[in-house]
Formats: C-alpha cells, structure tokens, sequence
C-alpha cells in the first residue's frame, strides 16, 4: 500500500535515495498499524500463560518504584512544563509520574485470579472478555473515587472554605503516598506467595 | 523539601496583602569603582524596634567588580500553582546576580536574616557555557525553576547573539540552560513577568552592554539605538507571539509590572525619555481578543533648569529630563508608584483604570536640579530609583543609584547610597517617613530592594482575590 508515494517521491526529488525513503517510512506506518491491532492479543495469550510470574514481578515494579520515590525526592519539572489549557494531559502525566496507574496493576492481576481456571484449557477469547472487563472496572472505580473526594474538595474550597485553605490543607504525602505503594505491592505479592502451591 | 507550603506563599494577592508585615528589607550595595567586594545590606523594618531603620546585618562577596542591580527569591507564591503540584520549598535563598561580572551569589537567609550567608557562588563561564548569555539581570520564581533575564549575549562584549532568559533550577541552583525556543524579532533584553494562569510573558528592553557598561552613549540615545520594544511570549511555548513597538523616539522601556491578579490580563511599562521632548512616559499594555495593545497613557514633562545646575550631558538641553527608571505596582492593582531619578519625584498614579492613570500623590526628594532635602534635613544625592512597595501598599521604599557610569554621568558630584521610605495614605497620598532614613557605608551605592516575606515585584500568583 502507498508505493505510488514512494515513486512520486522519487521523482520529485530525482534520487533513488528518497524512493528508499519513502518505502521505509511506509513500511514503519504500516508495521505500527499490525502491531497494534496484533499485540493486545499477544498480551493476553502471554498473561494466560505467565500470569503469576507476572503478577509477582508487577508486585515488586510497585514496590521498586515506591522505595524509588522514596529516596528520590525532587518532584519531576516536567509536569510544570505542560500549559494551563491541557489539563487532560497533565492529570494523565501526573498519574504516570506518581505511579497512580501502577498501583492498580497488582489489584488488577489480583482480580483476574478469580477468574483462573486451567490456563491450558481457557479460551483465550473468554479470559480475554474477563480481563478486559476487569481492566475498565477497575480504571473506573479508581477515577470514581479520585474525583469524589477530589470534587468534594474543590467545591468545598470553592464555595465554602476560601482560598487561604489551598496553602494551609496542602501537605507533603509524598513519603506517605511511596509508602503506600510499597505496602499495596508487598501484598500482592504475599497473596501470590501463599497460593503458590 | 518542607511538609507544609512554606507560610510566606499566598493563593492570592488579597491574602497576600493580609499577611504579616516584613521585618527586614534586604538591599543591594555596589562599589562604584570596584575597588570594594559588592554587599548585600540587612536592614531592620520593624516599627519600634531599637535598630529601626539600621543595617544590623552585611553579607560581603569575596570579588570584586560584580556590579549588584537586581536580585530575588529562589521561591515565592508561584510554587502554589496547581500546575506544579508541588508547593514544598521555602522561601529562603535570594538569588543575586552581578551585572558586570555574570557571577550569581546565592545567600540562604535561614534561619534568621540577621545571619545571612552565601550558600553557593555560580561562577560566570557556567554561565556564559550553559546558556551562551552574559549580564543577569533580573530574576522571578516560576514554578518550574528559577528563570533570569540578561542583558548580554555571548563574547567579549556581549554581542555575540541575542541576549534571552535562562533557567535555574531552585533547589540545585544548577543553571539549566535557555528558555526560549523561538525569540522571534527579539535582539535587546532588559526586565520580564508573566501571567502563569494565562500563560504569557512579556519582556522589555534596554541595551546591549557597549551601550549601557562605560555609560550611557549619547550618539546612541539620539539616534535612537536604545531598547523601545515590548515582546510576549508564549510561556509554555516559549516562543515570541506579538512584538509591538512603542515609537523609536520612547527610548528605554523598562519594568514591566503585570497586574498582580491574574483575572486582569494589563500591565504597565515605564519609558525612560522620548528623545523628541526629554519627556517620561507610563504606557498600559493590555490582552483582548487575543491579542496585546499598548498605549502611552501618562506622561512627565522635563523641568526647564539653568545650565550651571545641570551635569555636562544635559547643558545642550536647558532641562531636566524626568527619567522614569522603575516603576512598581501596588499588590490590590490600585497604586503605580513611578521614580522621576532625574527631576527627583516619587509619584504614586491611581490605576484603577489602568488606561486613565490619575495623579494621587507625589513627594520631592533630590534631583539634578532641585536637590530637595529629606524631612529629616540630610541630603539625599541623585533621585528616587528602585522602589519597592510592602504587601499592605502602606510603605514604599526607595533608593537612589541607577548603575554605576550612568550616575556619575548625571550626578557627577556623587551617588552617596541612601534608602528612605514613604508611608501611604488609605486612600492615596505619599508622605515621606522622618524616621526611616539609612545611610550605607561609604564608597557604597544602593540599589534594588527586596522586602522579607515577598514585596510588590516579587511574587506572582494563581489565584485571584476574591
């Protein structure tokens, strides 16, 4: 598909060189399509297969990057770097940054437990429709909770409480938000430990 | 990293306003002739305090020939931006830059001001080597660093390239590098402030170091070749939107003063002389429908004076020109309080309606031909410079020097360094304070100001009053 472009490429800039071009920026296109549409499926089968390892790995990603955050203090500057007009963008790029998403994965695999059965003899597609479910579930009630007591705050702050309590409400949870997230991996990971039979 | 904003960061200007009064006022010392180490001066503020209006503490740098000017705070109310989400630094560190040297001091003022001290020295080539610029100038806290505008570009003499604004970073103090990503038409740097929920900034302009560093150049001035542009800026772009040009003849646009609350999207800048008339002039910049207007909308007129009262530079002219070298806005939007350095007048305009600035108050101190005297009686060599306006609007404080050559080329008789302050009336009205008078060391000049817990060009805010 597209080879047209790469001859017009070629032509108009009377060099082999940019008809090469051309094709290499249409196969890393069309590569980029497959690989989307192919690797959700490929993540599925590859937690059917290795889903405790998985899970035991995911819980020590999230205390590693709770003991990280621990020690390193410095809040990323990039999140100032994002303009006032993208507020989208920047409550996703805090959610990354404090491993807000993380902290969701080992819940997540958790979850997906109860839905084990022989990994050999499922279905790939009913594990698939299970865990896909599971996934928004979880992202849902997650931001649910998140813009409850976010909005509540807000509203009071806004109708009630007055600007002076945006300095004075604001503490430091950095220590108590790291430790929290090395406490929710360590008990996934003493879940995953103690069924492993 | 503090577990509570520091106390001294405020949502607003009005809460801002609320706050306790400052304590000390910190002050710039130059050594004219460079045969001294620069200083940093702590003076008491405090009413009824037995050292009221005395230094109590001094801060010498172990160099000479750094040229103090501008300086400011590592963090201010900024850090409460809901963008940063991070208010946990603490107002602690003032950052001072040596004009002439490119040397940056930074002087932890914890756990008291009385015993100031330098924290870390950034020598000029980590300057000039990060950034390619020469000349810091002036410094605001934003809340994703510390950023510094200079005067000067690369080389010798500063004009190799533009001269821009940089980055700090406000607990490593590491200089991070340049912050613009396309300056547009922009060659001349001087002051620059922003508004961060709107997202611009605006910078002004002043000179390029061959015409500010061994005086002020005559032919330059004449024909023009001063700063007389205001830019702004894209703030998270970083790049340069809108240029407008204020008129070749309005030489030297200087302090840009924003309104404080960030609702109002105007600000004033102040314009040393319009070489057609030797007039000063106040414009008002503004934001609508997208994009930025400015018009001038006050001038000073010059004072006729004989030519035996005025310095070599001025007896082909027969008149003091009012030379409007800084300008500061009061923290409710109300008061625009503007030096006249050459005349010798601290005037306070009401800018309610910032297009329509009306005349409130005014009082006379020195001046090249006038010469007032304070109330207390003692002289006060050349005329009021850099002001500084306390949080309340109740106190205005001044100083006297402009830059080194250029107050020798004004007032050849000698800049002794003087700081006075002005009690304000509730509704308007300046009167100058008998008791405030301080008298620097001599072979000191004094010039920028910064009051403890933030002052009127310091700290830019997130939120409006409400």
């Amino acid at each position: 598909m597209g080879w047209p472009l790469a001859v017009s490429a070629g032509l108009m800039d009377k060099s082999p060189g940019a008809l090469f071009r051309a094709l290499w920026a249409l196969s890393a296109g069309h590569l980029l399509a497959t690989l989307l549409v192919l690797l959700p499926f490929a993540f599925l089968l590859v937690l059917a297969e290795w889903q405790r390892s998985i899970q035991f790995s995911a819980s020590l990603l999230v205390i590693g990057f709770g003991v990280y955050r621990l020690i390193v203090r410095r809040h990323p500057r990039a999140l100032a770097r994002i303009p006032p007009t993208q507020l989208a963008l920047w409550s996703f790029a805090v959610a990354i940054a404090h491993g807000a998403a993380l902290m969701l994965v080992p819940i997540y695999l958790g979850l997906c437990q109860a839905f084990e059965l022989d990994a050999g003899h499922e279905a790939a597609d009913a594990l698939m429709k299970a865990s896909l479910a599971m996934a928004v579930l979880v992202s849902l009630v997650h931001v649910a909770a998140m813009i409850g007591a976010g909005g509540c705050l807000a509203w009071l702050v806004y109708r009630h409480l007055g600007l002076r309590f945006v300095s004075r409400s604001w503490f430091n949870l950095d220590a108590i938000w790291a430790t929290s997230l090395i406490l929710v991996g360590a008990v996934a990971l003493a879940f995953n430990l103690a069924s492993w039979r | 990293m503090t577990m509570r904003p520091d106390p001294t960061f405020h949502a607003s200007p009005k809460l801002a306003m609320e706050a306790p009064a400052e304590n000390f006022a910190y002050t710039l010392l130059l050594s004219p002739d460079f045969s001294k180490p620069d200083a940093l001066a702590v003076i008491d503020a405090k009413p009824g305090s037995p050292t009221y209006s005395q230094i109590v503490h001094t801060v010498t740098m172990p160099n000479k020939g750094d040229e103090f000017h501008h300086f400011g705070w590592n963090a201010c109310s900024s850090a409460l931006s809901p963008l940063a989400g991070h208010a946990f630094i603490e107002r602690r560190y003032l950052i001072i830059p040596g004009l002439r040297s490119s040397r940056i001091y930074i002087i932890d003022t914890k756990p008291d001001p009385t015993k100031a001290k330098i924290h870390k020295i950034i020598e000029p080539e980590e300057v000039f080597k990060k950034t390619g610029y020469s000349r810091p100038h002036t410094i605001h806290c934003g809340p994703d660093g510390i950023y510094v505008s200079t005067l000067g570009g690369g080389g010798n003499d500063g004009t190799n390239g533009p001269p821009g604004v940089f980055i700090m970073d406000c607990e490593t103090f590491e200089v991070l590098g340049r912050w613009e990503i396309d300056r547009g038409p922009q060659t001349l740097h001087y002051d620059f402030w922003w508004n961060l929920p709107r997202d611009y900034m605006v910078t002004s302009e002043w000179a390029l170091p061959p015409q500010f560093e061994n005086g002020i150049v005559p032919e330059d001035l004449l024909s023009n070749k001063y700063g007389h542009r205001l830019h702004f800026w894209d703030l998270h772009a970083r790049r340069n939107v809108q240029t407008i040009d204020l008129g070749a003849n309005h030489q030297m646009a200087l302090e840009v003063r924003p309104a404080h609350d960030p609702v109002r999207e105007y600000g004033f800048v102040g314009v040393v002389v319009d070489t057609t008339n030797l007039e000063a002039s106040i414009w008002t910049w503004w934001r609508e429908g997208g994009k930025f207007h400015a018009e001038k909308t006050a001038t000073i007129p010059p004072e006729p004076a004989p030519k035996e009262k005025l310095p070599p530079l001025l007896q082909g002219f027969g008149a003091v020109p009012p030379l409007v070298t800084d300008i500061d806005l009061s923290m409710d939007d109300r008061f625009l309080y503007v030096s006249c350095w050459g005349t010798g007048e601290m005037r306070q305009y009401d800018v309610s309606d910032p297009r329509q600035p009306k005349l409130a108050g005014s009082v006379h101190i020195g001046g090249i031909a006038r010469r007032t005297p304070h109330p207390n009686g003692k002289a006060f060599a050349a005329g009021p410079q850099m002001v500084e306006v306390s949080r309340d609007g109740r106190r205005v404080y001044w100083t006297n020097s402009l830059y080194s050559t250029w107050d020798d080329q004004f007032y050849p008789d000698g800049v002794p360094g003087v700081e006075v302050m002005a009690k304000v009336g509730r509704n308007g009205g300046l009167e100058l304070d008998k008791d405030y008078f301080v008298s620097f060391p001599d072979g000191y000049r004094a010039h920028q100001i910064r009051l403890e817990g933030g002052d009127c060009s310091t700290d830019s805010f997130c939120y409006p009053s409400v």
